[in-house]
């Protein structure tokens, strides 16, 4: 802070060296100006956030108009191509749920073992190839492994073990998903963990713990708001995610928890809808808005709650 | 209590063997990751290997899948990776010049802060629908390039911020120190010494972020870029396609040859995407080692 300040009194500078008035007027301009235009720059993300909250309410406003939101939120159909028409976020929230739940269910354990792994077994030579390979994982686009759930985990794996799966199916959504976010779990976990003090390790040590008993018993335990900042942040963007769904988990809104079955996410909706050219302003137009808010809110509620527990966790230790 | 030492001998070795056993559970699960990641390229380049050719590069689409190409998608991923990086970069770098060299420890950057991390979470999707909205309907662009790389660079603005912001902070505070020393003002100590320093890492960050933009479909998808494009883009207000809708589109027929098609747009994809982050990582080995020297 003290430089800033000395930095900005231009009389330490006449001090040095006398200016002209004139010459040091057009320096201070031009610093204000600089100044301006860099703040312009970073509230344009601010202008961001108020539009997207705008759009997405606007639209979602006019929607409730059509359809009460009590009907919205408790109706178990969502059938908006025909007659009559039922929009009820149900089945649509479950497809994602269920999407998500499974890609968690693979994610969690794998992306934690991972962490554990490269925190506390693997020297730093391998840490440091095998971390990179990891997260090359999160770099793949999403088309692509829209692609391998479809033609690669449904046709050669699901279909050949349960010929009674549908061609579109939440499972095959589920597993690829689930591998595109292990880095998410794998990298954050592993970072929380590496900030654990070494004394607690050597604390533990020295009361003649092993070396799985140090990580299940003392690292696992003092990074856990760290782990689960990660969990948190890597179901979120599962539930986000929408090329994976849209492509290998089916158009076809339904509650079930049987993976085998063609479901259709929020995420995939949108697609859909978006897909057919639908004018401004019909009802379905109207009803991506609604279903894109509860995604928004979702998501948004999740990444708060990841940052709130990565805070706590930093308070602790960093 | 007493335990006898041929007891406490076993139980030791209990629980090391149960170590042993978690160890390699641990080490399996990282293979995990790795092996899929394996078979998901196996996969595609065994489908798509033998569609891949000049004559698939610069062909554009059609209705017969031996014929298709990805000519136009290509260009189309060019021209609008292009315009992002036009619109994101100069702002993305300013907003993060901000945060770090001149916002006063106060709570509007606390919440500038906040807000871009959130941003950064919100699903692609979302500034899909805010790109229809705002630049397809409102301000009347229409489903064209300006439209989508709009909607792009408002995407992967956070994340040029936040690696912006990490490169800037790794600049050493005597590199400032100096400069201010000898008179010079804020944006002279930024321009000369600050952003020089710190180029390579912001690099870095500029092309995880285009590489993002290069792989998105939704939000191209909600803009409204076109599935079937036989023209490549002359100009920004030209309708368009890119690869991952191109992809996308092959991969939603139902004849196996447009199947092909597909994997052979994700090889290309991908070796794209390969070049831009060997790029990347070479960047970030001569910044650490700059900034080690």
């Amino acid at each position: 802070m003290g430089i800033r300040d000395i930095a900005d009194d231009s009389d330490t500078a006449s001090f040095i060296r006398p200016r002209r008035p004139l010459d040091y007027q057009i320096r201070r301009a031009r610093e204000a100006l600089v100044h301006f235009i860099l703040f312009a720059c970073a509230f344009i993300s601010i202008f961001t956030t108020l539009a997207i909250v705008f759009v997405l309410f606007e639209e979602s406003i006019r929607f409730f108009a059509d359809v009460s939101i009590v009907d919205f939120l408790t109706d178990r159909q969502w059938t908006p191509s025909f007659k009559p028409q039922h929009f009820g976020i149900a089945p649509l929230m479950a497809g994602t749920l269920l999407v998500a739940a499974g890609a968690a269910l693979i994610a969690i354990p794998v992306g934690l073992a991972s962490a554990i792994f490269l925190s506390e077994y693997a020297p730093e030579h391998v840490r440091s190839l095998l971390k990179p390979a990891l997260e090359v994982l999160a770099g793949i686009p999403t088309v692509v492994y829209g692609y391998f759930a479809l033609m690669f985990i449904t046709k050669e794996v699901i279909r050949p073990l349960f010929p009674e799966s549908d061609i579109f199916n939440a499972a095959s959504a589920s597993i690829v998903m689930g591998i595109m976010i292990i880095p998410l779990v794998s990298s954050l976990s592993e970072d929380a963990m590496s900030a654990v003090p070494r004394s607690l390790r050597e604390g533990a040590y020295a009361l003649g713990a092993t070396k799985f008993e140090v990580a299940r018993k003392v690292v696992v335990p003092a990074a856990l708001s760290g782990i689960i900042a990660s969990f948190i942040l890597a179901v979120s963007r599962a539930i986000g995610e929408t090329m994976i769904v849209a492509i290998a988990a089916g158009f076809t809104p339904n509650i079930t928890w049987n993976p085998l079955e063609s479901i259709e996410a929020m995420t995939a909706y949108i697609v859909q809808v978006s897909l057919g050219d639908t004018p401004t302003g019909s009802i379905e137009y109207k009803s991506i808005f609604a279903v894109g808010a509860t995604l928004f809110l979702m998501t948004l509620l999740m990444n708060v709650l990841s940052q709130f527990f990565l805070h706590r966790f930093r308070e602790v230790y960093e | 209590m007493t335990v006898s030492s041929e007891a406490r001998r076993s139980r030791l070795l209990l629980r090391k063997a149960n170590g042993a056993v978690f160890m390699v559970f641990c080490f399996l699960a990282t293979l995990v990751g790795l092996i899929m990641l394996a078979v998901l390229l196996i996969d595609v380049l065994r489908d798509g290997l033998g569609r891949l050719s000049y004559d698939f590069i610069n062909s554009f689409p059609s209705a017969r899948p031996e014929k298709a190409g990805i000519k136009a998608a290509l260009w189309g991923s060019i021209w609008m990776v292009g315009m992002t990086a036009v619109f994101a970069v100069p702002i993305g770098i300013g907003a993060a010049i901000y945060l770090e060299e001149y916002a006063p420890r106060h709570w509007i950057t606390r919440v500038l802060q906040t807000n871009i991390a959130n941003l950064a979470g919100v699903p692609s999707i979302v500034y899909g629908l805010l790109g229809l909205a705002i630049f397809v309907r409102q301000m009347e662009l229409g489903r064209s390039l300006l439209a989508g790389s709009l909607t792009m660079a408002l995407l992967v603005l956070p994340i040029i911020i936040i690696a912006s912001q990490e490169a800037i902070r790794a600049v050493p505070p005597s590199y400032r120190e100096g400069a201010f020393a000898l008179g010079a003002t804020r944006w002279q100590v930024v321009w000369r010494q600050v952003l020089p320093t710190a180029l390579p890492g912001i690099l870095t960050g500029i092309i995880l972020a285009l590489s993002r933009a290069l792989g998105e479909a939704a939000p191209m998808i909600m803009i409204g870029a076109l599935l079937f494009v036989p023209f490549t883009p002359s100009g920004p207000t030209d309708r368009f396609t890119v690869l991952p809708i191109q992809i996308f589109n092959w991969i939603s027929r139902p004849q196996e040859a447009f199947h092909h098609a597909a994997a052979a747009g994700i090889i290309v994809l991908l070796a794209v995407l390969l070049g831009m982050n060997s790029i990347a990582i070479i960047l970030r080995h001569r910044f650490q080692r700059r900034l080690r020297e």
